[in-house]
């Protein structure tokens, strides 16, 4: 039986599970006038950030392709773009057309926020009252693209929370869905067994010099073993010791048997096909959800120990945990309990068809512990120093 | 019947309490999850939820062997039972 979801077909053929239209600023200095227009008009998001001005090279293109994604992904109706120049805000503007939503682009210079407020306002309105008249289509659950992080994690992540994603991947992997993992850092320990597990030869090596490239910046940078960054105050306070063995729990994720195809750079969507794509991020939680919506990933399973509160603007974050304390004392936060698999109630099969059921439920419009409380994070990667 | 301390890997040299208030001198149910086998263990240090127990004595310089991989250096030696932390096992790496 090919289970199915309702969702919104969009111009160039993916589907969204949400239907946001967004104010979208270009740069930090148009934040507040893109603010402006969401308090203006109802059913509109504005996404403040912290960068966009005087990035050069690499860095600048990590933040552009960033906001273009962000406003590319299915799970965005149609976007009013805002910055300070005409020429950035352009780039964003024609990044975003290329899918075919309606988009708009604002520059401020010349202007002033109030005059732009009232112009931007005024195509964001045409676009809510447009937007709001799209209805659900059935569409193929496996036409969902999906992403996973974990956070605050302990020693329930290892044991059960993320083989509780492996197992759901390892299903939906079969089925012919988009998936995603990344976090490099915290693959350190265990980079020698992630690599093998990779599609091909070439993948592993793509993989290898990725991690590689990664371990000699924090090796350039780091003052001390990183104790308390990697791993953190949270996760030591949940018995994790080692990067090791985060790491080893970390890799729980991908399930025993499905093979990743490709190595993805920051923000970069997927060209091979379906199956499961590693993404090169930062192992801090908003910056890796970020990139992964950035990519086109319009639902993300984040699972946590200790009790990390992430979420994201557009992309619907399920916080799973397996931690029976936190599961009771951060109940708020948390989408899907499956600490039954340490008292030994339930088994790892039936924890990922749990998962895979509130996959669904949030695909066809149940709100996630972290929308419900308004959690936004919206954190753009910066590379280096702006010029 | 549930397990007071989760091994994940036969060959691992330590398990995980998975229950709250786990004090020194308790008997102690543990289930090996790969094998689905069970056996128990005395604690001689209270655990806390989420933190290791050790199930075999460890030396200073033994690899600490969790997943059934190598996940840090034992610093300190560790007697079996007792509490293995951060302050008797380091990173090999950074």
């Amino acid at each position: 039986m090919t289970r199915t979801i309702k969702a919104y077909r969009r111009e160039n053929g993916r589907i969204g599970i949400r239907n946001h239209v967004i104010i979208l600023p270009v740069d930090d200095i148009s934040n507040a006038c893109a603010e402006k227009v969401a308090n203006n008009i109802c059913g509109t998001l504005a996404l403040p950030h912290a960068y966009g001005r005087l990035q050069f090279g690499a860095d600048l293109e990590l933040t552009m392709n960033t906001l273009i994604g962000t406003g590319a992904n299915p799970n965005v109706a149609a976007v009013v773009v805002i910055g300070i120049e005409p020429k950035w805000t352009k780039w964003v503007v024609d990044g975003i057309a290329e899918t075919g939503k309606p988009v708009a682009g604002f520059s401020i210079e010349e202007h002033g926020d109030l005059r732009i407020a009232e112009v931007a306002g005024r195509k964001a309105q045409e676009y809510v009252q447009w937007a709001t008249e799209l209805q659900r289509e059935e569409v193929p659950l496996s036409e969902l693209w999906i992403a996973t992080k974990c956070g605050e994690s302990d020693t329930t992540s290892g044991l059960a929370s993320n083989p509780t994603v492996g197992n759901m991947f390892d299903k939906l992997d079969k089925e012919g869905h988009y998936l995603c993992f990344g976090e490099t850092s915290e693959l350190t320990g265990a980079e020698m067994v992630c690599a093998d597990r990779a599609a091909t030869p070439e993948v592993r090596q793509k993989f290898l010099d990725t991690w590689n490239r990664y371990n000699d910046m924090v090796n350039r940078h780091k003052t001390s073993d990183l104790s308390e960054s990697q791993p953190t105050a949270g996760n030591i306070a949940g018995g994790l010791t080692t990067i090791e063995e985060k790491a080893f729990g970390n890799f729980q994720k991908i399930g025993k048997e499905v093979r990743y195809i490709d190595v993805l750079e920051p923000a970069q969507p997927p060209t091979k096909g379906p199956g499961l794509y590693f993404m090169d991020t930062s192992s801090a939680a908003a910056e890796c959800n970020t990139l992964q919506a950035a990519a086109g990933f319009a639902l993300h399973i984040f699972t946590t120990g200790q009790g990390n509160i992430i979420g994201h603007p557009i992309m619907p974050v399920i916080k799973v945990t397996a931690n029976p304390k936190t599961a009771r004392l951060m109940a708020d936060h948390v989408d899907l309990d499956v600490s039954g698999l340490l008292s030994g109630e339930m088994v790892l099969d039936e924890a990922g068809d749990a998962l895979i059921d509130m996959v669904v439920r949030t695909a066809n419009g149940r709100n996630t512990a972290a929308e419900t409380l308004g959690h936004r994070e919206f954190i753009i990667t910066k590379l280096y120093q702006s010029a | 019947m549930k397990p007071d301390i989760v091994i994940h890997d036969p060959t691992d040299s330590v398990g995980v309490a998975v229950v709250e208030g786990i004090e020194a001198g308790q008997e102690l149910a543990v289930w090996i999850m790969d094998t689905n086998e069970n056996t128990s263990i005395v604690s001689k240090d209270p655990i806390p939820l989420g933190h290791k127990i050790a199930m075999v004595d460890l030396a200073e310089g033994d690899a600490l062997i969790k997943y059934g991989h190598d996940i840090g250096k034992v610093v300190e030696a560790i007697p079996t039972g007792h509490h293995v932390h951060v302050h008797n096992v380091k990173t090999k790496k950074w």
